[in-house]
Protein backbone atom coordinates (compact mmCIF):
# COMPACT_ATOMS: atom_id res chain seq x y z
CA UNK A 1 0.00 0.00 0.00
CA UNK A 2 2.73 1.99 0.48
CA UNK A 3 4.54 1.45 -2.84
CA UNK A 4 1.27 2.43 -4.25
CA UNK A 5 1.04 5.75 -2.77
CA UNK A 6 4.41 6.35 -3.60
CA UNK A 7 4.15 5.65 -7.28
CA UNK A 8 0.81 7.17 -7.38
CA UNK A 9 2.05 10.30 -5.91
CA UNK A 10 4.84 10.75 -8.58
CA UNK A 11 2.07 10.20 -11.26
CA UNK A 12 0.35 12.89 -10.28
CA UNK A 13 2.93 15.40 -9.31
CA UNK A 14 4.36 14.08 -13.00
CA UNK A 15 1.36 15.77 -14.75
CA UNK A 16 2.08 19.11 -12.98
CA UNK A 17 5.64 18.95 -14.04
CA UNK A 18 5.17 19.09 -17.22
CA UNK A 19 3.49 21.64 -20.09
CA UNK A 20 0.76 19.43 -20.87
CA UNK A 21 -1.30 19.15 -17.67
CA UNK A 22 -1.45 23.07 -18.11
CA UNK A 23 -2.01 23.05 -22.27
CA UNK A 24 -5.03 20.44 -21.12
CA UNK A 25 -6.35 22.58 -18.07
CA UNK A 26 -6.52 25.55 -20.55
CA UNK A 27 -8.07 24.06 -23.05
CA UNK A 28 -10.59 21.97 -20.87
CA UNK A 29 -11.23 25.77 -18.75
CA UNK A 30 -12.09 27.51 -22.51
CA UNK A 31 -14.80 24.31 -23.94
CA UNK A 32 -16.39 23.65 -20.81
CA UNK A 33 -16.56 27.59 -19.61
CA UNK A 34 -18.42 28.19 -23.22
CA UNK A 35 -20.66 24.81 -22.69
CA UNK A 36 -21.95 26.85 -19.83
CA UNK A 37 -22.27 29.86 -21.39
CA UNK A 38 -24.15 28.48 -24.45
CA UNK A 39 -26.23 26.41 -21.70
CA UNK A 40 -27.61 29.65 -19.96
CA UNK A 41 -27.82 31.46 -22.98
CA UNK A 42 -30.08 28.85 -24.74
CA UNK A 43 -32.05 28.70 -21.28
CA UNK A 44 -32.47 32.52 -22.00
CA UNK A 45 -33.88 31.76 -25.22
CA UNK A 46 -36.72 29.29 -23.94
CA UNK A 47 -38.94 28.56 -21.98
CA UNK A 48 -37.21 26.23 -19.09
CA UNK A 49 -37.54 22.67 -19.19
CA UNK A 50 -34.42 21.58 -18.32
CA UNK A 51 -32.16 22.21 -15.64
CA UNK A 52 -28.68 24.37 -15.94
CA UNK A 53 -27.06 20.77 -14.84
CA UNK A 54 -28.84 19.13 -17.42
CA UNK A 55 -27.87 21.73 -20.01
CA UNK A 56 -24.70 21.29 -19.48
CA UNK A 57 -23.69 17.91 -19.26
CA UNK A 58 -26.07 16.82 -22.67
CA UNK A 59 -24.71 19.05 -25.29
CA UNK A 60 -22.53 18.38 -28.37
CA UNK A 61 -20.04 21.00 -26.62
CA UNK A 62 -19.77 19.04 -23.35
CA UNK A 63 -19.38 15.40 -25.47
CA UNK A 64 -16.25 16.28 -27.82
CA UNK A 65 -13.90 17.71 -25.05
CA UNK A 66 -14.77 14.84 -23.11
CA UNK A 67 -13.70 12.31 -25.69
CA UNK A 68 -10.68 14.23 -26.48
CA UNK A 69 -9.15 14.73 -23.23
CA UNK A 70 -9.06 10.87 -22.12
CA UNK A 71 -5.59 10.40 -25.24
CA UNK A 72 -4.71 13.57 -23.82
CA UNK A 73 -4.04 12.86 -20.42
CA UNK A 74 -3.15 8.53 -20.63
CA UNK A 75 -1.13 9.00 -23.82
CA UNK A 76 2.16 9.34 -22.32
CA UNK A 77 1.84 7.26 -18.40
CA UNK A 78 3.59 3.76 -19.78
CA UNK A 79 4.88 4.94 -23.80
CA UNK A 80 6.79 7.41 -22.21
CA UNK A 81 8.68 4.89 -19.87
CA UNK A 82 9.16 2.87 -22.75
CA UNK A 83 10.84 5.20 -24.43
CA UNK A 84 12.94 6.93 -21.68
CA UNK A 85 13.88 3.80 -20.75
CA UNK A 86 13.01 4.82 -17.14
CA UNK A 87 10.84 1.49 -16.86
CA UNK A 88 14.21 -0.09 -16.15
CA UNK A 89 14.70 1.45 -12.89
CA UNK A 90 11.09 1.29 -12.30
CA UNK A 91 10.59 -2.21 -12.51
CA UNK A 92 13.86 -3.51 -10.99
CA UNK A 93 13.14 -1.36 -8.14
CA UNK A 94 10.87 -3.39 -5.35
CA UNK A 95 7.33 -3.14 -6.77
CA UNK A 96 4.46 -5.54 -8.34
CA UNK A 97 3.42 -4.48 -11.43
CA UNK A 98 -0.06 -4.28 -10.51
CA UNK A 99 1.19 -1.41 -8.05
CA UNK A 100 2.47 0.25 -10.93
CA UNK A 101 -0.65 -0.28 -13.21
CA UNK A 102 -2.86 1.01 -10.72
CA UNK A 103 -0.79 4.01 -9.54
CA UNK A 104 -0.90 5.22 -13.17
CA UNK A 105 -4.42 4.99 -13.35
CA UNK A 106 -5.18 6.31 -10.63
CA UNK A 107 -2.53 9.33 -11.59
CA UNK A 108 -4.35 9.69 -14.44
CA UNK A 109 -8.00 9.19 -12.99
CA UNK A 110 -7.32 11.84 -9.97
CA UNK A 111 -5.81 14.21 -12.83
CA UNK A 112 -9.26 13.63 -14.59
CA UNK A 113 -11.23 14.23 -11.64
CA UNK A 114 -8.84 17.93 -11.00
CA UNK A 115 -10.39 18.46 -14.70
CA UNK A 116 -14.00 18.67 -13.57
CA UNK A 117 -13.02 20.62 -9.88
CA UNK A 118 -13.89 24.41 -11.45
CA UNK A 119 -16.96 23.38 -13.36
CA UNK A 120 -18.99 22.82 -9.56
CA UNK A 121 -18.01 26.75 -9.31
CA UNK A 122 -20.45 28.14 -12.51
CA UNK A 123 -23.16 26.15 -11.07
CA UNK A 124 -22.57 27.56 -7.42
CA UNK A 125 -21.68 30.94 -9.26
CA UNK A 126 -25.51 30.10 -11.37
CA UNK A 127 -27.55 29.91 -7.97
CA UNK A 128 -25.96 32.88 -6.76
CA UNK A 129 -26.70 35.33 -9.32
CA UNK A 130 -29.81 34.06 -10.90
CA UNK A 131 -32.86 33.05 -8.84
CA UNK A 132 -33.21 29.52 -10.43
CA UNK A 133 -31.89 26.16 -8.82
CA UNK A 134 -29.50 24.82 -10.45
CA UNK A 135 -30.65 21.25 -10.52
CA UNK A 136 -33.84 20.08 -9.35
CA UNK A 137 -32.37 18.06 -6.18
CA UNK A 138 -29.12 17.27 -4.99
CA UNK A 139 -29.61 14.07 -6.67
CA UNK A 140 -29.07 15.37 -9.94
CA UNK A 141 -25.51 17.36 -9.02
CA UNK A 142 -24.47 13.41 -7.60
CA UNK A 143 -25.94 11.91 -10.51
CA UNK A 144 -24.52 14.11 -13.18
CA UNK A 145 -21.09 13.63 -11.28
CA UNK A 146 -20.88 10.43 -10.78
CA UNK A 147 -21.68 9.38 -14.63
CA UNK A 148 -18.71 11.99 -14.93
CA UNK A 149 -16.64 9.96 -12.55
CA UNK A 150 -17.84 6.57 -14.42
CA UNK A 151 -17.04 7.13 -18.01
CA UNK A 152 -14.07 8.94 -16.65
CA UNK A 153 -13.07 4.82 -15.12
CA UNK A 154 -13.84 3.43 -18.03
CA UNK A 155 -12.47 5.58 -20.76
CA UNK A 156 -9.32 6.64 -18.53
CA UNK A 157 -8.56 2.65 -18.43
CA UNK A 158 -9.35 2.18 -22.46
CA UNK A 159 -6.38 4.81 -22.53
CA UNK A 160 -3.70 3.14 -20.08
CA UNK A 161 -4.52 0.40 -22.21
CA UNK A 162 -3.58 1.56 -25.64
CA UNK A 163 -0.34 3.36 -24.01
CA UNK A 164 1.00 0.19 -22.57
CA UNK A 165 0.78 -1.10 -26.08
CA UNK A 166 3.36 1.25 -27.61
CA UNK A 167 6.13 3.32 -26.73
CA UNK A 168 4.92 6.11 -29.51
CA UNK A 169 2.85 8.55 -27.94
CA UNK A 170 1.28 10.02 -30.83
CA UNK A 171 0.47 5.94 -31.29
CA UNK A 172 -0.91 5.46 -28.60
CA UNK A 173 -3.27 8.56 -28.43
CA UNK A 174 -4.66 7.44 -31.68
CA UNK A 175 -5.45 4.09 -30.48
CA UNK A 176 -6.85 5.46 -26.88
CA UNK A 177 -9.07 7.84 -29.16
CA UNK A 178 -10.25 5.28 -31.55
CA UNK A 179 -11.01 3.23 -28.26
CA UNK A 180 -12.70 5.67 -27.03
CA UNK A 181 -14.95 6.84 -29.80
CA UNK A 182 -16.16 3.21 -30.46
CA UNK A 183 -17.48 2.91 -27.12
CA UNK A 184 -18.88 6.40 -27.44
CA UNK A 185 -19.83 6.11 -31.10
CA UNK A 186 -21.49 2.98 -30.58
CA UNK A 187 -24.76 4.52 -29.36
CA UNK A 188 -25.03 6.59 -32.09
CA UNK A 189 -25.64 3.84 -34.64
CA UNK A 190 -29.39 4.31 -34.07
CA UNK A 191 -29.81 7.59 -35.45
CA UNK A 192 -27.32 6.38 -38.01
CA UNK A 193 -29.57 3.72 -39.77
CA UNK A 194 -33.14 4.09 -38.74
CA UNK A 195 -33.63 1.03 -40.26
CA UNK A 196 -31.93 -1.13 -37.43
CA UNK A 197 -33.46 -4.21 -35.79
CA UNK A 198 -35.46 -2.97 -32.46
CA UNK A 199 -32.81 -5.47 -30.79
CA UNK A 200 -29.28 -3.86 -31.50
CA UNK A 201 -31.49 -0.51 -30.88
CA UNK A 202 -31.99 -1.62 -27.83
CA UNK A 203 -28.82 -2.78 -26.92
CA UNK A 204 -27.14 0.37 -27.98
CA UNK A 205 -29.17 2.72 -25.89
CA UNK A 206 -28.29 0.72 -22.97
CA UNK A 207 -24.54 0.75 -23.39
CA UNK A 208 -24.65 4.16 -24.60
CA UNK A 209 -23.44 7.14 -22.46
CA UNK A 210 -25.36 9.96 -23.60
CA UNK A 211 -28.32 8.28 -22.41
CA UNK A 212 -26.26 7.02 -19.16
CA UNK A 213 -25.94 10.93 -18.60
CA UNK A 214 -29.27 12.33 -19.70
CA UNK A 215 -30.68 10.04 -16.68
CA UNK A 216 -28.63 10.62 -14.35
CA UNK A 217 -28.14 13.74 -14.86
CA UNK A 218 -32.21 14.07 -13.76
CA UNK A 219 -31.33 12.54 -10.70
CA UNK A 220 -32.57 9.17 -12.15
CA UNK A 221 -30.48 6.13 -10.47
CA UNK A 222 -29.92 2.84 -11.87
CA UNK A 223 -27.88 0.28 -11.34
CA UNK A 224 -26.93 -1.20 -14.55
CA UNK A 225 -24.80 1.71 -16.16
CA UNK A 226 -22.92 1.44 -12.68
CA UNK A 227 -22.14 -2.20 -13.12
CA UNK A 228 -20.96 -1.72 -16.71
CA UNK A 229 -18.47 0.85 -16.18
CA UNK A 230 -17.16 -0.44 -13.49
CA UNK A 231 -16.75 -3.73 -14.74
CA UNK A 232 -15.30 -3.17 -18.38
CA UNK A 233 -12.85 -0.37 -16.24
CA UNK A 234 -11.97 -3.83 -14.18
CA UNK A 235 -11.18 -5.91 -17.52
CA UNK A 236 -9.77 -3.15 -19.11
CA UNK A 237 -7.47 -2.50 -16.28
CA UNK A 238 -6.67 -6.40 -16.09
CA UNK A 239 -5.99 -6.31 -19.82
CA UNK A 240 -3.74 -3.63 -18.85
CA UNK A 241 -1.32 -5.27 -16.14
CA UNK A 242 -1.50 -8.38 -18.70
CA UNK A 243 -0.20 -5.68 -21.98
CA UNK A 244 2.39 -4.99 -19.18
CA UNK A 245 4.01 -7.42 -18.11
CA UNK A 246 3.88 -9.77 -21.20
CA UNK A 247 5.74 -6.38 -22.89
CA UNK A 248 8.58 -7.04 -20.27
CA UNK A 249 9.19 -10.57 -21.09
CA UNK A 250 9.39 -10.21 -24.84
CA UNK A 251 11.64 -7.03 -25.31
CA UNK A 252 15.12 -6.94 -25.59
CA UNK B 1 26.06 -12.87 -3.27
CA UNK B 2 25.33 -13.98 -6.85
CA UNK B 3 24.93 -17.56 -8.28
CA UNK B 4 23.65 -18.60 -11.45
CA UNK B 5 22.95 -21.74 -12.71
CA UNK B 6 22.24 -22.72 -16.29
CA UNK B 7 20.57 -19.20 -17.34
CA UNK B 8 19.28 -19.33 -20.63
CA UNK B 9 17.15 -16.51 -22.07
CA UNK B 10 16.13 -16.73 -25.73
CA UNK B 11 14.07 -13.68 -27.54
CA UNK B 12 11.63 -14.70 -30.40
CA UNK B 13 14.17 -17.14 -31.90
CA UNK B 14 17.67 -15.75 -31.06
CA UNK B 15 19.36 -17.51 -28.07
CA UNK B 16 20.44 -14.15 -26.22
CA UNK B 17 22.36 -16.52 -22.74
CA UNK B 18 23.03 -19.97 -23.63
CA UNK B 19 23.47 -21.58 -20.31
CA UNK B 20 25.64 -19.39 -18.37
CA UNK B 21 26.70 -20.04 -14.61
CA UNK B 22 29.22 -18.14 -12.74
CA UNK B 23 28.91 -17.02 -9.03
CA UNK B 24 30.61 -13.91 -7.40
CA UNK B 25 31.43 -13.67 -3.73
CA UNK B 26 30.26 -11.15 -1.14
CA UNK B 27 32.77 -7.72 -1.45
CA UNK B 28 33.81 -8.50 -5.06
CA UNK B 29 34.50 -6.49 -7.97
CA UNK B 30 34.10 -8.64 -10.91
CA UNK B 31 33.96 -7.14 -14.91
CA UNK B 32 31.34 -8.34 -17.28
CA UNK B 33 33.26 -8.24 -20.87
CA UNK B 34 31.70 -9.02 -24.37
CA UNK B 35 31.48 -7.57 -27.85
CA UNK B 36 28.44 -5.61 -28.09
CA UNK B 37 25.09 -7.90 -28.41
CA UNK B 38 27.24 -10.77 -26.31
CA UNK B 39 24.55 -10.70 -23.75
CA UNK B 40 25.89 -8.52 -20.87
CA UNK B 41 22.98 -6.45 -20.43
CA UNK B 42 20.66 -9.73 -20.91
CA UNK B 43 22.38 -11.25 -17.98
CA UNK B 44 22.17 -7.40 -15.84
CA UNK B 45 18.42 -7.01 -16.48
CA UNK B 46 17.84 -10.92 -15.19
CA UNK B 47 20.03 -10.16 -12.51
CA UNK B 48 17.75 -7.13 -11.45
CA UNK B 49 14.56 -8.61 -11.50
CA UNK B 50 13.92 -6.84 -14.64
CA UNK B 51 13.09 -10.02 -17.00
CA UNK B 52 12.76 -13.41 -15.90
CA UNK B 53 15.51 -15.89 -17.61
CA UNK B 54 14.04 -18.53 -19.92
CA UNK B 55 15.24 -21.56 -18.02
CA UNK B 56 17.99 -22.25 -15.26
CA UNK B 57 18.67 -20.28 -11.91
CA UNK B 58 19.81 -17.15 -10.84
CA UNK B 59 19.42 -15.80 -7.24
CA UNK B 60 20.98 -12.55 -5.62
CA UNK B 61 22.15 -12.35 -1.64
CA UNK B 62 20.27 -15.63 -1.41
CA UNK B 63 16.69 -14.59 -2.86
CA UNK B 64 15.82 -16.60 -6.40
CA UNK B 65 15.23 -13.93 -8.85
CA UNK B 66 12.09 -15.34 -10.17
CA UNK B 67 10.26 -16.57 -7.14
CA UNK B 68 11.00 -13.85 -4.72
CA UNK B 69 11.89 -11.35 -7.32
CA UNK B 70 10.55 -8.20 -4.71
CA UNK B 71 13.06 -9.43 -2.08
CA UNK B 72 15.63 -10.04 -4.74
CA UNK B 73 15.09 -6.52 -5.78
CA UNK B 74 15.50 -4.80 -2.08
CA UNK B 75 19.07 -5.91 -2.48
CA UNK B 76 20.04 -4.42 -5.45
CA UNK B 77 21.23 -1.40 -6.72
CA UNK B 78 20.79 -1.37 -10.66
CA UNK B 79 22.17 0.84 -13.05
CA UNK B 80 20.73 0.45 -16.42
CA UNK B 81 22.77 1.31 -19.70
CA UNK B 82 22.67 4.91 -20.66
CA UNK B 83 20.97 5.76 -17.13
CA UNK B 84 18.06 6.47 -17.61
CA UNK B 85 15.92 9.20 -15.17
CA UNK B 86 12.66 11.21 -14.97
CA UNK B 87 14.18 14.40 -16.75
CA UNK B 88 11.41 16.18 -15.37
CA UNK B 89 12.81 15.43 -11.58
CA UNK B 90 15.04 17.23 -9.70
CA UNK B 91 18.19 15.58 -8.40
CA UNK B 92 17.13 15.59 -4.69
CA UNK B 93 13.72 15.01 -5.42
CA UNK B 94 14.07 11.75 -7.64
CA UNK B 95 16.49 10.55 -5.55
CA UNK B 96 13.95 11.24 -2.42
CA UNK B 97 11.50 9.59 -4.32
CA UNK B 98 13.56 6.36 -5.44
CA UNK B 99 14.28 5.86 -1.47
CA UNK B 100 11.59 5.78 -0.64
CA UNK B 101 10.35 3.76 -3.74
CA UNK B 102 12.78 0.94 -2.51
CA UNK B 103 11.54 1.00 1.32
CA UNK B 104 13.89 3.46 3.26
CA UNK B 105 11.81 4.92 5.62
CA UNK B 106 10.93 8.19 7.51
CA UNK B 107 13.88 10.39 8.30
CA UNK B 108 16.08 7.86 6.91
CA UNK B 109 15.37 8.82 3.68
CA UNK B 110 16.60 12.53 4.07
CA UNK B 111 19.87 11.14 5.77
CA UNK B 112 20.39 8.40 3.11
CA UNK B 113 20.11 10.73 0.47
CA UNK B 114 22.53 13.41 1.59
CA UNK B 115 24.65 10.50 1.83
CA UNK B 116 24.58 9.47 -1.10
CA UNK B 117 24.40 13.26 -2.82
CA UNK B 118 27.76 13.68 -1.37
CA UNK B 119 29.39 10.35 -1.92
CA UNK B 120 28.52 11.19 -5.80
CA UNK B 121 29.73 14.75 -5.39
CA UNK B 122 26.26 15.96 -6.50
CA UNK B 123 25.66 18.13 -3.78
CA UNK B 124 25.81 21.64 -5.94
CA UNK B 125 23.40 20.10 -8.13
CA UNK B 126 20.85 18.71 -5.80
CA UNK B 127 18.16 21.21 -6.49
CA UNK B 128 18.68 21.13 -10.54
CA UNK B 129 16.59 19.68 -13.21
CA UNK B 130 18.31 16.18 -14.04
CA UNK B 131 17.18 17.15 -17.99
CA UNK B 132 19.58 20.34 -17.42
CA UNK B 133 22.44 18.10 -16.20
CA UNK B 134 25.61 17.08 -18.33
CA UNK B 135 26.07 13.23 -18.95
CA UNK B 136 28.69 12.56 -16.55
CA UNK B 137 26.09 14.54 -13.73
CA UNK B 138 23.40 12.01 -15.00
CA UNK B 139 25.53 9.14 -14.69
CA UNK B 140 26.37 9.70 -11.12
CA UNK B 141 22.64 10.80 -10.21
CA UNK B 142 22.02 6.97 -11.16
CA UNK B 143 25.18 5.64 -9.61
CA UNK B 144 23.39 7.59 -6.08
CA UNK B 145 19.99 5.89 -6.93
CA UNK B 146 21.34 2.41 -7.13
CA UNK B 147 22.99 3.14 -4.11
CA UNK B 148 20.44 4.67 -2.26
CA UNK B 149 19.04 1.76 -0.38
CA UNK B 150 21.98 0.45 0.86
CA UNK B 151 21.95 -2.71 -1.30
CA UNK B 152 24.07 -5.59 -0.66
CA UNK B 153 25.06 -5.95 -4.30
CA UNK B 154 25.26 -2.89 -7.12
CA UNK B 155 24.94 -3.97 -10.21
CA UNK B 156 26.28 -1.46 -13.27
CA UNK B 157 25.74 -2.02 -16.85
CA UNK B 158 28.78 0.42 -18.47
CA UNK B 159 29.11 2.64 -16.14
CA UNK B 160 31.59 4.88 -17.57
CA UNK B 161 30.45 4.46 -21.42
CA UNK B 162 30.25 7.98 -23.31
CA UNK B 163 31.97 10.16 -20.21
CA UNK B 164 34.99 12.45 -21.03
CA UNK B 165 38.36 10.62 -19.32
CA UNK B 166 38.20 12.60 -16.53
CA UNK B 167 34.85 11.72 -15.72
CA UNK B 168 35.85 8.47 -15.96
CA UNK B 169 38.41 8.63 -13.74
CA UNK B 170 35.75 10.17 -11.06
CA UNK B 171 33.60 7.24 -11.86
CA UNK B 172 36.27 4.58 -11.50
CA UNK B 173 37.28 6.02 -7.73
CA UNK B 174 33.60 5.97 -7.06
CA UNK B 175 33.74 2.09 -7.42
CA UNK B 176 36.82 1.47 -6.32
CA UNK B 177 35.35 3.65 -3.07
CA UNK B 178 31.74 1.10 -3.06
CA UNK B 179 33.46 -1.83 -3.32
CA UNK B 180 34.36 -1.40 0.74
CA UNK B 181 30.75 -1.79 1.49
CA UNK B 182 28.98 -3.62 -2.30
CA UNK B 183 29.85 -6.17 -4.26
CA UNK B 184 29.60 -5.01 -7.38
CA UNK B 185 29.13 -6.27 -11.02
CA UNK B 186 29.85 -4.04 -13.63
CA UNK B 187 30.45 -4.20 -17.52
CA UNK B 188 32.39 -2.22 -19.73
CA UNK B 189 34.22 -2.16 -23.08
CA UNK B 190 36.76 -0.47 -21.84
CA UNK B 191 39.51 -3.07 -20.97
CA UNK B 192 41.93 -0.57 -19.08
CA UNK B 193 39.03 0.11 -16.94
CA UNK B 194 37.94 -3.45 -16.46
CA UNK B 195 41.88 -4.66 -15.51
CA UNK B 196 41.85 -1.57 -13.12
CA UNK B 197 39.21 -2.16 -11.02
CA UNK B 198 38.28 -5.45 -10.75
CA UNK B 199 39.16 -8.89 -9.13
CA UNK B 200 37.97 -11.04 -11.36
CA UNK B 201 36.74 -10.76 -14.97
CA UNK B 202 34.13 -13.01 -17.19
CA UNK B 203 34.65 -12.74 -20.95
CA UNK B 204 31.53 -13.05 -22.45
CA UNK B 205 30.69 -13.70 -26.05
CA UNK B 206 27.40 -14.67 -27.84
CA UNK B 207 25.74 -16.04 -24.90
CA UNK B 208 28.61 -18.23 -23.59
CA UNK B 209 31.34 -17.91 -20.79
CA UNK B 210 35.14 -17.94 -22.36
CA UNK B 211 36.04 -16.65 -19.81
CA UNK B 212 35.75 -16.29 -15.71
CA UNK B 213 39.15 -15.68 -13.75
CA UNK B 214 41.75 -12.89 -12.31
CA UNK B 215 43.03 -10.50 -14.86
CA UNK B 216 45.97 -11.83 -13.89
CA UNK B 217 45.65 -15.24 -14.81
CA UNK B 218 43.80 -14.43 -18.19
CA UNK B 219 46.96 -12.50 -19.34
CA UNK B 220 48.80 -15.90 -18.30
CA UNK B 221 47.02 -18.08 -19.93
CA UNK B 222 47.41 -16.27 -23.28
CA UNK B 223 50.59 -16.24 -23.37
CA UNK B 224 51.20 -18.93 -20.78
CA UNK B 225 53.74 -17.02 -19.47
CA UNK B 226 54.91 -13.46 -19.64
CA UNK B 227 57.97 -11.66 -21.99
CA UNK B 228 60.79 -10.16 -21.00
CA UNK B 229 62.45 -7.18 -22.98
CA UNK B 230 66.26 -7.21 -22.75
CA UNK B 231 68.56 -4.41 -24.41
CA UNK B 232 72.34 -5.43 -23.97
CA UNK B 233 76.06 -4.25 -25.57
CA UNK B 234 77.75 -7.93 -25.40
CA UNK B 235 80.57 -9.17 -27.44
CA UNK B 236 79.17 -11.91 -28.63
CA UNK B 237 75.55 -12.37 -29.33
CA UNK B 238 74.72 -15.56 -30.16
CA UNK B 239 77.24 -16.92 -27.11
CA UNK B 240 75.03 -14.34 -25.16
CA UNK B 241 71.59 -15.49 -26.46
CA UNK B 242 72.92 -19.17 -25.36
CA UNK B 243 73.93 -18.41 -22.33
CA UNK B 244 70.85 -16.47 -20.90
CA UNK B 245 68.63 -19.04 -22.51
CA UNK B 246 70.23 -21.52 -19.41
CA UNK B 247 69.14 -18.97 -17.15
CA UNK B 248 65.98 -20.87 -14.71
CA UNK B 249 62.84 -19.61 -16.03
CA UNK B 250 63.47 -18.99 -19.30
CA UNK B 251 61.92 -20.82 -22.33
CA UNK B 252 62.83 -19.20 -25.75
CA UNK B 253 65.01 -16.25 -26.51
CA UNK B 254 64.96 -14.25 -29.98
CA UNK B 255 67.08 -11.70 -30.93
CA UNK B 256 67.33 -8.63 -32.46
CA UNK B 257 69.98 -6.15 -33.62
CA UNK B 258 69.22 -2.34 -32.94
CA UNK B 259 72.74 -0.43 -33.71
CA UNK B 260 75.71 -1.50 -31.36
CA UNK B 261 72.80 -3.05 -29.35
CA UNK B 262 71.41 -6.50 -28.70
CA UNK B 263 67.56 -6.78 -28.46
CA UNK B 264 66.01 -9.76 -26.90
CA UNK B 265 62.83 -11.19 -26.22
CA UNK B 266 63.09 -14.01 -23.76
CA UNK B 267 59.33 -15.82 -23.05
CA UNK B 268 59.59 -17.05 -19.64
CA UNK B 269 57.53 -19.97 -17.85
CA UNK B 270 54.11 -19.02 -16.28
CA UNK B 271 54.70 -17.91 -12.30
CA UNK B 272 58.30 -17.10 -13.03
CA UNK B 273 60.25 -13.87 -12.69
CA UNK B 274 64.11 -14.30 -13.91
CA UNK B 275 64.65 -10.80 -13.95
CA UNK B 276 66.89 -10.97 -11.12
CA UNK B 277 69.07 -13.74 -12.28
CA UNK B 278 69.02 -12.18 -16.02
CA UNK B 279 70.46 -8.36 -14.08
CA UNK B 280 73.16 -10.90 -12.01
CA UNK B 281 74.43 -12.73 -15.33
CA UNK B 282 74.56 -9.61 -17.08
CA UNK B 283 77.30 -7.95 -14.00
CA UNK B 284 79.23 -10.97 -13.92
CA UNK B 285 79.57 -11.25 -18.03
CA UNK B 286 80.45 -7.35 -17.65
CA UNK B 287 77.27 -6.66 -19.93
CA UNK B 288 76.21 -3.29 -20.47
CA UNK B 289 72.17 -3.24 -19.69
CA UNK B 290 70.19 -0.50 -21.38
CA UNK B 291 66.76 -2.05 -20.72
CA UNK B 292 65.19 -4.75 -19.05
CA UNK B 293 61.42 -4.66 -18.47
CA UNK B 294 58.77 -7.10 -18.51
CA UNK B 295 55.87 -6.86 -21.20
CA UNK B 296 52.67 -6.98 -20.60
CA UNK B 297 50.20 -8.48 -21.92
CA UNK B 298 47.02 -6.00 -21.73
CA UNK B 299 43.94 -7.66 -21.10
CA UNK B 300 42.65 -6.68 -24.23
CA UNK B 301 44.84 -9.37 -25.95
CA UNK B 302 42.93 -11.86 -24.31
CA UNK B 303 39.85 -10.41 -25.09
CA UNK B 304 40.65 -10.17 -28.53
CA UNK B 305 41.55 -13.63 -28.61
CA UNK B 306 38.57 -15.12 -26.78
CA UNK B 307 35.68 -13.57 -28.38
CA UNK B 308 37.07 -13.13 -32.33
CA UNK B 309 34.59 -15.12 -34.66
CA UNK B 310 36.99 -18.04 -36.01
Amino acid sequence: MRKLFILFGRELAQYFRSPLAYTVLCFFLVLTGFNFQFGVSSLNLQPLTTTIVEAFFNTVFFWYPFVLVFPLITMRIFSEEYKMGTIEPLMTAPVRDWQVVLAKYLGALVFYIVLWLPSLLYFVIFQNTTEFRAAEAVGAYLGAYAMLLLIGMFYTALGCLASALTQNQIVAAIISFCLVCLMFFMSLISFMTPQISPFLRALTSYLSPIEHMAEFSQGIFDSRPVVYYLSLTIFTLYLTLQVFQSRRWRTA
Amino acid sequence: MIEVENLTKRYSGVTALDGISFHVGKGEIVGFLGPNGAGKSTTMRILSGFMPPSSGRASVAGYDVGRESLRAREHVGYMPENVPLYLEMRVTEYLRYRAALKGVRGRKVTERVNDVLELCNLTEVARKLIGKLSKGYRQRVGLADAMVHEPDLLILDEPTIGLDPNQIRQVRDLIRNLARHHTILLSSHILSEVEQTCHRVIIINRGKIEALDTPQNLRQRLRGGGEIRLEIHAANSAKAADELKRIAGIQSVAGDIDGDWHVFHLQTEAGSDPRPAIFHHCVKQGWQVRELTQARTSLEDVFVEMTQPE
